[in-house]
């Protein structure tokens, strides 16, 4: 098990590296930046005295370095646009980022988890179809669209929750919602088709030969081996939803990164695009290392291959 | 004067499917006595591992049981609550199955799989049930039995995981194994030293065990009774040794009609000498099964019931409705007339 942490460690790191350095030279080769920063009526002198100040006339592996290792350190230097420090901008926002994420996640777990669980212990039956149903509407609505009709619906006619901005609690509610409900069909598929595969496995016979109880053949025997493949989808739409946050916080107007990302674009403020590419990539790595880590622990066969 | 561990009257188990009702059990009784080796034989889908799941209550959700006598220790069971049958299963029945490798859940220890049922069934206790687990492992000759409580299925080979199998089956004292085909998926080394080993634990806890195999070799080695099955029927049942020496129901000499000298049959034999195909047992169904495939069958055996007869000697019984020195004149006669 520890070889094998440190050898995921390890790929991960790799992947790091990759990322970065795409993350780095993508934004560099797409335009000059002196350009974007100077604006259209600078003079050539004014883009020189740019690209000295902020040092673009040295060699790109250079640059690289040097600024890979001050976002190593936390340190993404200054937004062009609004002269603050990215990391302290960064650091305000990916609090109410990680809240949703997080909210949204449990929230497709909870209902995805059961409700595949149930519709395999009876495949076809009244639960089953309305699972699916609730499959087939998540995957077909567009996430904004459903955003926008909950906004209507429980916003404005019945006023019961707050539609914008990130002040309380309640202010989540609907965000959460709308998000998690994105990833629900597909987790909830998953479930219901993994717990079919396994309570039809001979183990699950075996289980029940010993005279074990229906719950602990079900929790027990079951759900820990079809959870298996469920961990790994989950940690991809965490990834997702951390990305698809940007639709969400610009609808509710939460202040997230997603929120912070969209506007950075807008402005071509590439410090602040850098850095919040490369933090959602680490992101996604970790990510994707943890629900590695965590299936070699459900699935001890996974170590050893 | 032995006691009967179980006693199954007329099982019949009834499946709904897309064509229309199959009928893979249609009535079949046995009993097996404390100590005793009963051998179930007969070839694919004639319906033995549907007959040892009824016995345990493991039926799949659509199958239909039947019984007018299912005893346990005397008690009938047919009627009991899933609840209360639970604590019997894996407690005083419990059932080895045919395939190791997957039989066992990949997920947890081989410890913690070997004590459950013990801990569900006789005490909470953790140190005795570990203390079991290890003796037990050691009993069907796991070495450094200890040290594998703490491993996991994929590390064991097919042979260990059969014996973990048994182990497990052992833990809280049965009175009656049920094993079907265990050994098939194990190369035929192992499969010898496994029949071995069960066979041994059989002698000495005194349990009764009901063995369903295709191996005829195995059967004339172990068997105290046999009991040949045919189409979801009993054809032939009786003394291990009756069945081998004087076999009278046209299957059973089928079978054993590549084995000349009885107990001397090579080990891995498997059935399948008989020529023909297995009736399909959907709907309603007259007449004796076996008749497509019979040598000797005759307009009569289009109406004939499959009831069993008794042979001369008492607990030898055959299901055709002849007798053996019938058989043999219908087929003189009928070879004359070919003539
Ligand atoms: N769940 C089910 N639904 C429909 N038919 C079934 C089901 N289980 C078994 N059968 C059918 O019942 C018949 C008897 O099956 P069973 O498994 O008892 O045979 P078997 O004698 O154990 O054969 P084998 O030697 O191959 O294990 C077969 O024809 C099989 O196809
Ligand atoms: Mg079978």
């Amino acid at each position: 098990m520890l070889a094998y942490a440190l050898k995921r460690s390890f790929a991960a790191l790799l992947i790091l590296i990759v990322v970065s350095a795409l993350t780095f030279s993508l934004s560099h080769l797409s335009a000059d930046p002196a350009l974007t920063i100077g604006g259209a009526q600078a003079s050539d002198e004014d883009i020189e005295a740019i690209r000295k100040l902020y040092g673009f006339d040295r060699p790109v592996y250079v640059q690289y370095f040097e600024w890979a290792g001050r976002a190593l350190a936390g340190d993404f230097g200054k937004s062009y646009h609004y002269g603050e420090r990215v990391s302290f901008m960064i650091s305000q926002r990916i609090g109410t980022t990680m809240t949703l994420g997080v909210l949204a996640l449990l929230f497709a777990l909870i209902i995805s988890i059961p409700l595949g669980v149930v519709a395999a212990i009876r495949p076809n039956s009244l639960v089953d179809r309305i699972a699916l149903l609730i499959a087939v509407f998540g995957q077909a609505l567009p996430t904004f669209w459903f955003a926008l009709m909950m906004i209507i619906v429980m916003g404005v006619w019945w006023r019961w929750l707050p539609i914008s901005g990130n002040d309380t609690w309640a202010h989540f509610v609907m965000p959460t919602i709308a998000l998690g409900y994105y990833a629900t069909p597909a987790l909830m598929r998953l479930t219901r088709a993994g717990m079919i595969e396994v309570l039809g496995s001979d183990y699950i016979r075996t289980a029940r030969a010993k005279g074990l109880s229906p719950s602990v053949v079900l929790f027990k025997h079951a759900l820990r081996n079809a959870i298996i493949p469920v961990v790994a989808l989950a940690a991809v739409w965490f990834g997702f939803m951390l990305g698809g946050s940007i639709v969400i916080e610009t609808i509710f107007n939460l202040k997230g990164i997603g929120w912070l990302s969209y506007d950075a674009l807008l402005r071509s403020d590439l410090p602040v695009v850098q850095a919040i590419v490369l933090i959602f990539a680490s992101f996604y790595v970790i990510l994707t290392l943890l629900s590695d880590l965590l299936n070699a622990w459900l699935d001890p066969r996974i170590s050893v291959r | 004067m032995s006691e009967t561990v179980l006693e199954v009257e007329n099982l019949t188990v009834d499946i709904p499917i897309a064509s229309g009702m199959l009928h893979p059990v249609r009535g079949i009784s046995f009993s097996v006595q404390k100590g005793e080796t009963l051998c179930i034989v007969g070839e694919s889908g004639c319906g033995k591992s549907l007959t040892s799941l009824a016995m345990m209550g493991l039926l799949p959700k659509t199958a239909q049981r039947r019984t007018d006598k299912l005893l346990f220790r005397g008690e009938e069971i047919g009627d009991l609550p899933e609840r209360q049958m639970s604590k019997l299963r894996g407690g005083a029945m419990s059932m080895i199955f045919q395939e190791p490798m997957t039989s066992l859940n990949p997920a947890y220890t081989i410890g913690d799989q070997l004590m459950e049922a013990f801990r569900r069934h006789v005490t909470r206790d953790r140190a005795v049930a570990r203390d079991r687990a290890v003796y037990l492992l050691e009993k069907v000759g796991i070495s450094s039995a200890a040290s594998r409580l703490s491993q996991y299925p994929h590390q064991l080979s097919g042979g260990l995981r059969q014996r973990v199998m048994i182990a497990m089956a052992l833990m809280c004292e049965p009175e009656l194994i049920i094993a079907d085909e265990p050994t098939t998926a194990l190369d035929v080394t192992i499969q010898a030293q496994i029949l071995h080993l069960l066979a041994e634990l059989q002698d000495e806890f005194d349990m009764g065990l009901i063995l369903i195999t295709h191996d005829l070799g195995v059967v004339a080695r172990i068997a105290d009774k046999v009991q040949v099955m045919y189409a979801g029927r009993t054809v032939e049942e009786g003394p291990v040794n009756a069945i081998f020496e004087e076999p009278a129901h046209p299957y059973t000499q089928g079978l054993l009609r590549c084995i000349p000298v009885p107990g001397k049959t090579k080990r891995g034999e498997r059935l399948g000498s008989v020529p023909g195909i297995v009736p399909n047992l959907v709907g309603d169904l007259e007449g004796c099964m076996f008749r497509n495939r019979c040598p000797h069958a005759t307009a009569e055996c289009d109406t004939a019931g499959e009831q069993l007869a008794k042979l001369s000697s008492g607990d030898h019984a055959h299901a055709c409705i002849r007798s053996l020195a019938d058989r043999a004149a219908i087929d003189a006669s009928s070879t004359k007339a070919a003539e």
